[in-house]
């Protein structure tokens, strides 16, 4: 091949360092009992996550996970494993996708999603650890996003009801909580919340 | 095994051959305007009818129902642009029917015929990716302008039956299309035996240059410009002449039509001995489309491996020195994997994790080898990744 010109990789070189040698795998076979999993995504949109946690004294002790993704996706649950590892549960439970993208060194836009999976999955994670173990969740609902503010409509009800199979288009996320019925600002935004939740819920 | 570069996605688009490149060279002092009268001028002209009764007799048809154009993209953008000014002129003919596995560029453009008022008919494939022709019957009447099927698609490779897609259509008084621009270098396509009005195709996929294209118009059939603002292509494609290119593509014409049986045969040969090779080494996969020689194109192997998406798969690829291209929705920057798949009723996850390898003249047994040396592991670690593992 002529080298005229140098071509980037696809993605940033952290990106590829995971990608190619990713962190915290949950491999076969091994000596892994978590306190918490999570799993989420669906493969319809291509994307499926899932972490193991171990916790101690409050804290992420260990993590292990699975992903069924492109780069993007394995890289991202890689860096997220090396970030909430040590944190405490509080800390994870906020860890954001920015954060990751950003430890990544970026990703494209449309690529965004597949850090959002990543986070998600940690968050399902210790749920299920709080859950199993009949502690309280005081996390649950302080990550919700205001998106419809007439109607007090938040990014994790929008996530909930798809998840739950209740809502399948605009009209019954509309009919359910009554969202850009008032002033219909937020009409773009909404549909960018269900877009997305439908992606990774969906079908 | 040492590492190699090997390119498979000669779908995509080829590596010009060394002849064609040659012949560009040897003729780069024909720069004249093929429309001047002075000596360069209508040296570069005779160059330009050359390259013209070169892609003439490669589909056997007279070089006056050749027109040269940009690519099969804009090839398949003016046949469908031919029928939308015809609707403006009152003809009662207003639906198209195209097959569901159509290249965008005519799936596109035939949406947008719709805001121009013709209805648009998508004929179903069956489960290898061949059109359904008892639906296509039941879809193609008095109402319809123009039908337009593909040769062989550039996904699965899978051969669609043109010739009698070409009869129901004039059956019904309708003008028929091909998109051959995956076939042509491949397998034999005659303009002649499909009956065809209209066929595009692309220089840049049989080893001529990019930015050159085809559209076969027989004689007769409606025509109106590509391009406005010029008296060359007969009116149609205004735009001073492309002369190398144009050269270029005449080459690779005629070193299609010269060496095609050849071609066949040994693309055939590497796409076989690489399915056979990974089913015997990887567990659990699945061939799209069609393993029948005379439905499929011969350097063409559409391969899912399940639990294994599509992207991470071609960039462990890539790293080894092997391209490929995947019908992952993850690859293409939309939300949706392959169409093309899906409408041969592939499940999503399939579709996600399919992987295409495509041949061509550059090609070796040789390449193969290093394919089946490289590709098992990734496939296992890439599995052992996946929330799906077995």
């Amino acid at each position: 091949m002529a080298d005229s010109f140098m071509a980037q990789w696809v993605y940033t070189d952290t990106v590829k360092d995971h990608f190619i040698n990713p962190r915290n795998l949950w491999k076969e076979g091994e000596e892994f009992s978590p306190d918490g999993v999570g799993e989420v995504g669906s493969l319809a949109c291509g994307d499926q996550m899932r972490v193991g946690i171990k916790v101690k004294d409050g804290k992420i002790s260990d993590l292990r996970w699975l992903t069924y993704g492109c780069a993007s996706a394995i890289a991202s649950t890689s860096m997220m494993s090396e970030m909430a590892i040590g944190m405490s549960l509080e800390d994870a439970y906020h860890l954001t996708p920015a954060m990751i993208t950003d430890a990544l060194g970026g990703l494209p836009e449309h690529k965004f999603h597949c850090s959002v999976l990543g986070d998600k999955a940690l968050r399902a994670a210790i749920d299920d650890y709080l859950e199993k173990n009949g502690m309280p969740n005081p996390y649950k609902g302080t990550t919700a996003k205001i998106i419809c503010e007439c109607k007090g409509v938040t990014d994790q009800m929008i996530e909930e009801l798809v998840k739950n199979g209740k809502v399948n288009n605009f009209e019954e996320l509309q009919a359910e909580t009554g969202c850009s019925t008032a002033c219909g600002k937020c009409r773009d935004r909404i549909l960018e919340e269900l877009n997305e939740a439908l992606h990774i819920y969906g079908k | 095994m040492d590492r190699r570069y090997v390119y498979l996605d000669n779908n995509g688009t080829t590596r010009m051959a060394d002849e064609v490149i040659a012949f560009m060279h040897e003729n780069d002092s024909l720069y004249g305007n093929a429309s001047s009268m002075h000596t360069l001028g209508r040296q570069a002209a005779a160059g330009i009818e050359w390259a013209r009764k070169e892609v003439a007799d490669l589909i056997e048809a007279s070089a006056d129902e050749i027109y040269f154009t940009s690519g099969a993209s804009e090839s398949n953008n003016s046949v469908l642009n031919i029928f939308r000014d015809r609707i403006d002129s009152g003809d009662k003919r207003n639906r198209i029917v195209i097959s569901s596995v159509e290249h965008p560029a005519t799936i596109e453009t035939a949406k947008y015929l719709t805001k121009k008022g013709y209805i648009i008919d998508y004929c179903p494939v069956d489960h290898i990716g061949r059109i359904k022709l008892d639906e296509l019957k039941r879809l193609v009447g008095e109402n319809t302008a123009l039908v337009s099927i593909m040769t062989g698609n550039n996904e699965s490779g899978t051969i669609q039956p043109v010739k009698e897609a070409a009869e129901i259509a004039h059956k019904a008084g309708a003008f028929f299309h091909t998109d051959a621009t995956q076939a042509i270098g491949k397998i034999p396509v005659s303009v002649k035996d499909i009956d065809a009005d209209y066929l595009s195709l692309s220089g840049h996929k049989f080893y001529g240059p990019k930015g050159i294209g085809v559209l076969y118009a027989k004689k007769g059939v409606p025509l109106s410009p590509f391009v406005h603002g010029g008296h060359q292509e007969k009116g149609m494609r205004a735009g001073t002449y492309n002369n190398q290119a144009i050269f270029g593509i005449g080459k690779a014409a005629e070193l299609a039509r010269i060496n095609l049986k050849d071609e066949h045969d040994r693309l055939w040969a590497m796409r076989e001995a690489l399915r056979k090779g990974i089913e015997e080494r990887i567990p659990d996969v699945i061939v799209n489309g069609s393993n029948d020689e005379s439905l499929c194109l011969p350097g063409t192997l559409n391969i899912s491996f399940p639990s294994a998406e599509g992207e991470s798969i071609l960039l462990y690829l890539d790293l080894e020195g092997i391209e490929v291209s995947t019908g992952s929705a993850c690859a293409t920057g939309s939300l949706e994997p392959s169409y093309v798949l899906l409408a041969a009723g592939l499940d999503v996850e399939l579709a996600h994790g399919s992987i295409r390898f495509s041949f061509g003249r550059y090609n070796t047994m040789d390449d193969v080898a290093y394919v089946l040396d490289r590709l098992p592991p990734i496939i296992e670690k890439v599995r052992a990744m996946s929330t799906r593992r077995i």
